[in-house]
């Protein structure tokens, strides 16, 4: 656990233990620069009968000592350190979601501010949120301490109450939860972690009252004043107590963690880690989404300020059948250009969700899926907007000049304006056969305004960059520029509504050797090529009510860089509106899948089905 | 990840079967190795601590939290019953007193002097596993559970609902293609586990559950239908916590699709034998699929055990079901393993196989839509 001076490192190894595939990569110092040089994958082991998380992680860095022709593990079945010409790596890091990650239960006072918080510290350490306990939750004792019982979770958080506020409340819900005797999720031995994070007044009588059964640990308030989060301490320990109890007491995670140059880290946590730095080191807001087949984990950054959501039953296979039930069956089809049998539709979806690792090999299939992405990226970002908020229950001091700008505690920090870089990874958006599918569905479903950069994460491998930007930041952002983001262009879009076809912005493009200019008339959408190194002078002139960055109907001027799809201009108005009757979306459909070159092997299949 | 397509279903006319049943929390275990059990046998048990019923004195009562305790006629730990004075104020000069007569019985765990809430804890409430499976005990953890184990026909289904449930195996359809209907549900075929050939229609589930039968297994199942029975759309596959009334398994999918006819005639030959079944799934990490478990009986049971568990990989000539459309639920032989990954209709890239249907047509099929037929 001791990393070798940064300077004098050259070969990484990085492993993420996901719960089905474990996935190495290697980078190395290439021409004085890191790349991520290879790669390999395996099936992960935690469960019987390997019952052993290191066997996959040795079966997927020895795929990568194939391919790089480097030797990276031991006769032992150990990995090799340092590195020398032919073999070894000088630093070994490791994340994990294995088992089903970090499964957590909060506590709070009062559910829209302690709660609140308390549950923005669980996520923000890569954890899952099973419930929230708050004293307002609209439930009755008995059925929150029903709750508690029926509840497995790795660790729970307990908030509430200001630094030297009232402590009756805060020592109620650890009243209620110490006789819940919650069980955890690995086997009757196993002491459930508590962390305290609320009143310090109240941490003595907390003490009191959850005392056998329990590991409880006290740290710093996470909302010490109302006006203030103070989520640091809470989250580093609940690190900590997910490496010395969840991990610990995972299948081969006790060696994994002897071989690892810093401290395994909850994968989602990592993919955070790495989002802020580069908001941080590039001053702009980001937003990342990873869908994966049983849930959808959004990030961003706004302002510096850090949030992250899982939508817990919102994904591509397991959980495709709930997504079709949240969204409404009308709402995935207004994204499919042709006519399909709603009762057959329901038996496919169900057979996905049973067999979950098949793939589309229609062209039909795949065109139902990125529509079923579309919707559950939508639901998944609504759930984040929400939750990303500024702090709750705080009192606003106004003036006579806030007269008529009275915003609200509470109100959503995610502006789709300000918004400068998209990241999409997860296998629907990973795998989709053409990036343009892929652009097209982010900003279907994030609906991105003014201009945003898109990208993807090429083999998600921001997790791995998360933790290795803790011991060497240099390398992390190197690989994560040059290797782990694939650039797919930019997409220029107005807010406003307006009357299709009637003007909604012009423009102006100027790039090294040609220049372009036009009209945008509303509900078009336009590609201009762009390419991946390639940058360009925009102008946007939009009409008055569209506004993309300047104010309604001001012109904006921006350097833009291309990608593999290129730039895109969305004159569909913000919000979009795609309506559900059939005639009128299939129609709209149709034309913007053409106009970005969607599924060029459609047009015989739409004749087919008209 | 060259094996990454998915593993078949098992369906075995004779193995050696094993089932781990454990308490959700140590309690006692009533049987020894060696003895033989049968399906309904109670073979562990202890008990879960009592509800818990907060109530708040403080705030009954209107008094400061810190003079509860002194208020209290009972201590911690000391029984209550329904109707008795559980605490009393001291009123103005002895006058004017207030009492709270609780309305649960228990045992008062704590008293607060921080919040005025006291806590009472009702009876234990028992909990108790049954061995499942009719066979041995090979192994007992002490506290515990055991390993109870027997020569069965094992069938796995892809998905189910409802826990576990006993009867008789009942043969409801005489083909594996025959839709199971409402009209081929009977009253004798109460306490039985009912099994159809094809898609199970609503009304066979409502008359199933009608006239008592303990469970149904068929090939397919529609949405719509599965809805209708549950009352609700089931929006992840993690089952078997229903309380419908009826476990039911379905062996293929969804939609309308016959048994596999291996399944069929194997559930066929056991017709009349007591089965355990048990519908829940989980199609997550640590994935479960409901299945039929048939013992043979002692005098049925034989040393040789058929290939069961044995797994082939994915080679030319294995037996394969197609597991997703254009060719769902279509089986066949794999004629070709192309190394190279190929582009599908879809425009994706993936790796495929090259399979001759039942029918006789050729098809190319990515290797993660099929799934291996194993026995």
């Amino acid at each position: 656990m001791t990393p070798a001076d940064p300077t004098n490192i050259r070969v990484i190894l990085a492993t993420d233990c996901g719960s089905t595939t474990t996935k190495a990569i290697l980078i190395e110092l290439v021409d004085g620069v890191y790349r991520q040089t290879h790669r390999g994958e395996a099936p992960t082991t935690v469960e019987a009968p390997f019952a052993d998380v290191t066997l996959g992680v040795i079966n997927a860095v020895t795929e990568v000592q194939e391919l790089a022709g480097r030797r990276l593990v031991s006769g032992e079945g150990r990995i090799l350190r340092p590195a020398t010409a032919t073999e070894g790596c000088d630093i070994y890091i490791s994340t994990s979601s294995a088992g089903g990650g970090l499964q957590m239960m909060v506590a709070g006072v009062v559910r829209e501010m302690t709660a609140e918080s308390a549950k923005r510290a669980a996520l923000g350490a890569g954890a899952i949120v099973m419930d929230v306990i708050a004293s307002n939750d609209r439930r009755r004792p008995h059925e929150q301490i029903q709750r508690i019982r029926e509840l497995r979770p790795d660790i729970m958080l307990i908030s509430g109450g200001v630094d030297g506020g009232t402590t009756t409340h805060v020592v109620q819900i650890a009243e209620l939860i110490a006789p819940a005797k919650p069980k955890p999720r690995f086997g009757s031995e196993y002491t459930l972690p508590i962390v305290y994070a609320g009143n310090r007044d109240a941490a003595p009588l907390v003490r009191n009252v959850i005392k056998e059964g329990f590991a409880l640990t006290v740290v710093d308030n996470l909302r010490p004043v109302l006006e203030r989060e103070n989520l640091g301490p809470a989250r580093d320990a609940i690190h900590d107590l997910f490496l010395e109890h969840v991990m610990a007491h995972a299948p081969g995670y006790d060696k994994l963690m002897m071989w690892t140059d810093a401290p395994i880290v909850p994968t989602p946590a990592a993919v955070g880690d790495i989002l802020q730095t580069i908001a941080s080191r590039q001053g702009i807001n980001v937003v990342g989404v990873d869908i994966g087949g049983a849930t959808t984990d959004v990030f961003s950054v706004f302002d510096s300020t850090f949030n992250r959501t899982v939508s817990a039953n919102l994904g591509m296979s397991y959980s495709i059948a709930n997504v079709c039930a949240e969204a409404g069956m009308a709402n995935v089809l207004r994204w499919v250009p042709f006519d399909m049998d709603e009762r057959e539709l329901r038996n496919r979806v169900k057979n996905k969700m049973i067999r979950p690792t098949t793939i589309p090999q229609t062209l039909e299939a795949l065109v139902f899926e990125q529509a079923v992405a579309r919707e559950a990226l939508r639901l998944a970002y609504a759930q984040h907007k929400e939750f990303a908020t500024t702090l709750r229950g705080v009192q606003q001091q106004r003036t006579v000049g806030d007269t008529f700008s009275q915003d609200a505690s509470g109100r959503t920090i995610v502006d789709s304006m300000k918004l400068g870089l998209l990241v999409a990874s997860g296998g629907v958006l990973s795998h989709a056969p053409r990036m343009h599918q892929t652009a097209m569905m982010l900003v279907d479903a994030f609906e991105p305004e003014g201009f945003t950069t898109l990208a993807k994460d090429s083999i998600f491998m921001m997790p791995h960059l998360g933790v290795l930007a803790q011991v060497h930041p240099q390398a992390s952002l190197e690989v994560f520029d040059r290797d782990c983001l694939i650039h797919l262009g930019a997409c220029i879009a107005p807010r406003g509504a307006g009357k299709a076809g009637r003007p909604c912005f012009r423009f102006s493009i100027r790039t090294g050797d040609r220049e372009e200019s036009g009209e945008m008339l509303y509900g078009d959408l336009r590609l201009v090529p762009l390419g991946e190194r390639e940058t360009a002078i925009v102008i946007i002139d939009p009409e008055r009510g569209f506004d993309c960055g300047g104010g309604p109907g001001k012109r904006v001027e921006r350097e833009v860089r291309g990608g593999t799809v290129g730039m895109i201009l969305d004159a569909r108005g913000r919000p979009l509106v795609v309506p559900t009757a059939r005639d009128a979306s299939r129609e709209m459909v149709e034309r913007w899948g053409a106009a970005l070159g969607l599924y060029p092997e459609l047009a015989p299949l739409l004749t087919r089905h008209s | 990840m060259s094996g990454a397509y998915t593993p078949g279903l098992r369906v075995t006319a004779r193995t050696r079967h094993q089932v781990r049943r454990l308490l959700p929390i140590p309690g006692e275990v009533l049987i020894k190795v060696g003895d033989r059990v049968e399906a309904r046998q109670v073979v562990a048990h202890t008990f879960m601590p009592g509800d818990i019923t907060p109530l708040n004195l403080a705030k009954q009562l209107s008094m400061p939290p810190a003079d509860v305790p002194e208020c209290m006629l009972k201590k911690e730990g000391e029984r209550v019953e329904p109707g008795e004075v559980l605490a009393r104020t001291k009123g103005i000069f002895g006058r004017f007193r207030t009492e709270y007569k609780v309305a649960v019985a228990g045992t008062i765990e704590s008293i607060s002097s921080v919040t005025g809430q006291v806590i009472i804890r009702g009876a234990e409430l028992p909990v108790q596993v049954l061995a499942y499976l009719a066979g041995r005990a090979i192994e007992i953890a002490p506290r515990e559970g055991c390993v109870i184990e027997s020569d069965v026909s094992f069938v796995q289904g892809i998905f189910g609902i409802g826990g576990e449930a006993f009867g008789q195996i009942r043969l409801a359809c005489e083909a594996h293609d025959q839709d199971l209907t409402g009209a081929r549900i009977t009253p004798d075929m109460k306490d039985c586990i009912v099994v159809g050939g094809a898609r199970v229609s609503h009304e066979a589930l409502e008359r199933a559950r009608g006239v008592g039968a303990a469970a149904i297994v068929s090939g397919g199942i529609d949405d719509q239908d599965l809805e209708r029975f549950l009352g609700y759309a089931l929006g992840v596959a993690i089952t078997g916590s229903e309380r419908v009334g009826l476990t039911v398994v379905v062996t293929e999918g969804f939609g309308q699709i016959a048994m596999a006819e291996r399944t069929f005639t194997l559930m066929a030959s056991r017709q009349g034998a007591d089965a355990a079944v048990n519908g829940t799934t989980q199609i997550r990490a640590g994935v479960m699929r409901p299945e039929v478990v048939i013992p043979w009986s002692r005098a049925e049971a034989v040393d040789e055990h058929g290939p069961g568990t044995t797994r082939g990989g994915l080679e030319i000539g294995a037996p394969v079901r197609v597991i997703r459309d254009p060719y769902f639920g279509a089986i066949g032989t794999v004629t070709g393993l192309p190394p190279e990954p190929q582009v599908l209709p879809s425009g994706s890239r993936a790796r495929v196989l090259q399979v001759t249907l039942t029918t006789g047509d050729g098809a190319i099929i990515p290797r993660a839509n099929v799934e291996l037929i194993e026995g």
